[in-house]
């Protein structure tokens, strides 16, 4: 019946709640891809999300279907709307036998920056729901030029536990031994795709020796890309040194600070020591009261990771492109 | 069967579909994932309509059904709930057409046709996907039904095969290599898919120069077509001396060079600056 491979998958979940091993593969059938690619396109402009729905078995997370969501607004009234959606949709899909676990969600990427704090944040909403979740970011504009750009990442553990008690002084950081390298875990994606289609696509594939990837591949136009990459890892720059700034003035107004507390305390010992010699009660050496022993807020050093993530994101690009340009350069 | 010239009368223009592939997968995944009663799987096609008629298939959805004897039965609430969802991702997707699969068209499917009319803005075209691979091959056929009537008596419908056109520049845009193996470990990343793209681009110039040797020395038929392909390939490319061809390249190069070392540089400052931003303390 068709609650067969539901009562499956639970029983799935539920052996892999023992045995918590980490989560090494993400496995996405074709149909997602393809589904997901189609999202993306038709809303180029636009970044768009969806939910992706699948089974979690063992260090294997299967992506078996997704559904797109809505473009959001800001209405309060559309969000409400939106939960409705998602929940309809949902019932809908458990009806015709499609997999109905969350496992994570889909982002389209324009170019810019999907390394944000709110994408942290919807996957700590996520996480707080389900035990495994990952977060597939797709971006058209690579894939115009004949590269499948998809990407699972998830978060790192350490990094969560940090983000739950909203701990980024240098001392924590610095504890946990999280450098920015370790936001983000990127893994591995699998492909798989069913027998059927297998057999369907063998059949239908066209019996031409070029493919329209390969026409991608080769379109020599790639410079406004780079110019692109290029403007975008300026202006990351830009927002980094901003970042870097801000730590600057901290740690000026911190060593201005010791200083007065050191000027203070002299004073105060000077103070002490002329009222023993006084034969009086000596002050105590610590007031409470007086402003320069208020700490000074550290700021947040989240910002700044995130930014250098980025920044070394468009290097990775950057550098991506400059092999291509190489291996079409060394065959010409 | 009507005959050709028929109809032509009764259809004007003919109405072509074009479907995407991620149609097809959507419904071998339904068809892999039905119920243990059901032998086909019907549901929902969405697309759009452009106005020379050709219908644009890009999404569609099951709907579970029931189908004993003569009596088939929608779930027509399950099928307005999908719909509204869908488009309120995509308001542009309207209904035009079912799918089910299956060899060509059954018996019940009039009644089913007779619904979607009454849903879809045109005509609704019917897909048929034979997953059963009933004469050994993939066949996938798209129809239209007009009624045969006798004056206002309605006799039979007949259903039309029409011409389908399958999308499948968008699979290859991601690679029929993992999308016709059951598995793939990795995906491919730039350098290798580019690799590959030169190997291909490489054996195709080797084919062609070697089709025009054997045919300027006599060893194979000439064909102007074949010629008049070659000649506008030539043609398209402006003609540019070996030296300034080789400036071009090298000062591209040069450009990308730049580039390349513009990042390591980025990166170089990213690894001096996370040690002073966590390092540095002072206390």
């Amino acid at each position: 019946m068709s609650s067969t491979p539901m009562t499956r998958s639970f029983l799935q979940v539920a052996a892999t709640e023992e045995v918590a091993s980490p989560l090494r593969v993400v496995q996405i059938e074709g149909l997602v891809i393809l589904k997901i690619i189609k999202h993306c396109k038709e809303f180029s402009q636009t970044v768009v999300t969806g939910q992706l729905l699948g089974l979690d078995v063992g260090s294997v997370l299967e992506v078996t279907n997704c559904f797109p969501f809505p473009t959001r607004d800001d209405d309060e009234e559309i969000e409400a709307d939106g939960a409705n959606y998602q929940l309809e949709m949902m019932r809908c899909l458990r009806e015709v036998n499609v997999d109905n676990n969350t496992v994570g969600w889909y982002q389209s990427n324009l170019l810019s920056s999907f390394l944000t704090v709110e994408v942290i944040e919807t996957f700590m909403n996520y996480q707080e729901n389900i035990r495994r979740c990952v977060c597939i970011i797709y971006d058209p504009s690579r894939s115009n030029q004949g590269v499948l750009a998809l990407k699972a990442l998830k978060l790192s553990d350490s990094f969560m536990d940090l983000y739950r008690n909203n701990n980024f002084t240098g001392e924590k950081l610095r504890e946990k031994n999280l450098t920015w390298v370790d936001i983000f875990e990127e893994i591995p994606i699998k492909v798989s795709n069913s027998a059927l289609i297998s057999a369907f696509m063998t059949e239908l594939e066209a019996d031409t020796p070029v493919t329209q990837c390969d026409y991608d591949r080769l379109s020599l136009s790639t410079n406004p890309f780079m110019e692109k990459n290029v403007e975008f890892l300026i202006g990351c720059m830009d927002d980094l040194s901003m970042e870097q700034q801000k730590f600057q003035f901290y740690y000026r107004n911190l060593s201005r600070q010791q200083a007065q507390q050191q000027a203070w305390l002299q004073k105060r010992r000077a103070e002490n020591m002329a009222r023993k010699a006084a034969g009086e009660e000596p002050l105590p050496e610590e007031d409470p009261s007086n402003p320069i022993f208020k700490p000074v807020p550290e700021p947040s050093r989240l910002e700044s990771y995130l930014f250098t993530n980025q920044v070394s994101n468009y290097c990775n690009q950057i550098n991506g492109y400059w092999l291509r340009g190489r291996v079409s350069a060394d065959y010409i | 069967m009507a005959s050709s010239d028929h109809t032509v009368l009764l259809w004007g223009p003919t109405v072509t579909a074009r479907v995407h592939p991620v149609v097809i997968f959507s419904i071998c995944d339904s068809y892999v994932r039905r119920s243990d009663l059901a032998d086909r799987v019907i549901g929902t096609l969405l697309g759009s309509v452009s106005p020379d008629g050709t219908v644009d298939i890009r999404n569609c959805y099951a709907v579970p059904y029931n189908e004993q004897g003569n009596v088939v039965s929608l779930d027509i609430d399950y099928h307005h709930n999908m719909l509204m969802s869908h488009q309120k991702v995509n308001p542009k997707e309207v209904i035009v057409g079912w799918y089910s699969t299956g060899f060509e068209v059954s018996g019940g499917s009039i009644l089913i046709h007779d619904f979607y009319s009454r849903e879809a803005v045109t005509n609704p075209v019917h897909l048929t996907v034979d997953t059963g691979f009933t004469n050994g091959e993939a066949t996938i056929k798209a129809y239209v039904a007009f009624n045969l009537s006798l004056g206002d008596q309605q006799l039979a419908a007949q259903f039309q095969e029409i011409p389908l056109d399958l999308r499948m520049v968008e699979a290859e845009r991601v690679g029929f290599d993992i999308l016709r193996s059951t598995m793939v470990d990795k995906l491919p990343n730039d350098l290798e898919g580019m690799e590959v793209s030169m190997h291909r681009l490489l054996a195709l110039i080797d084919d062609v120069s070697k089709y025009v040797d054997d045919v300027v020395e006599g060893r194979a038929s000439p064909d102007n077509n074949i010629g008049r392909f070659i000649a506008d390939t030539v043609a398209s490319i402006p003609k540019i001396p070996p030296a300034a061809f080789d400036k071009l390249v090298n000062d591209r190069l040069q450009d990308h060079l730049l580039l390349l070392y513009l990042s390591s540089l980025t990166r170089t400052q990213l690894s001096v600056a996370e040690k002073l931003n966590t390092a540095a303390q002072i206390l």
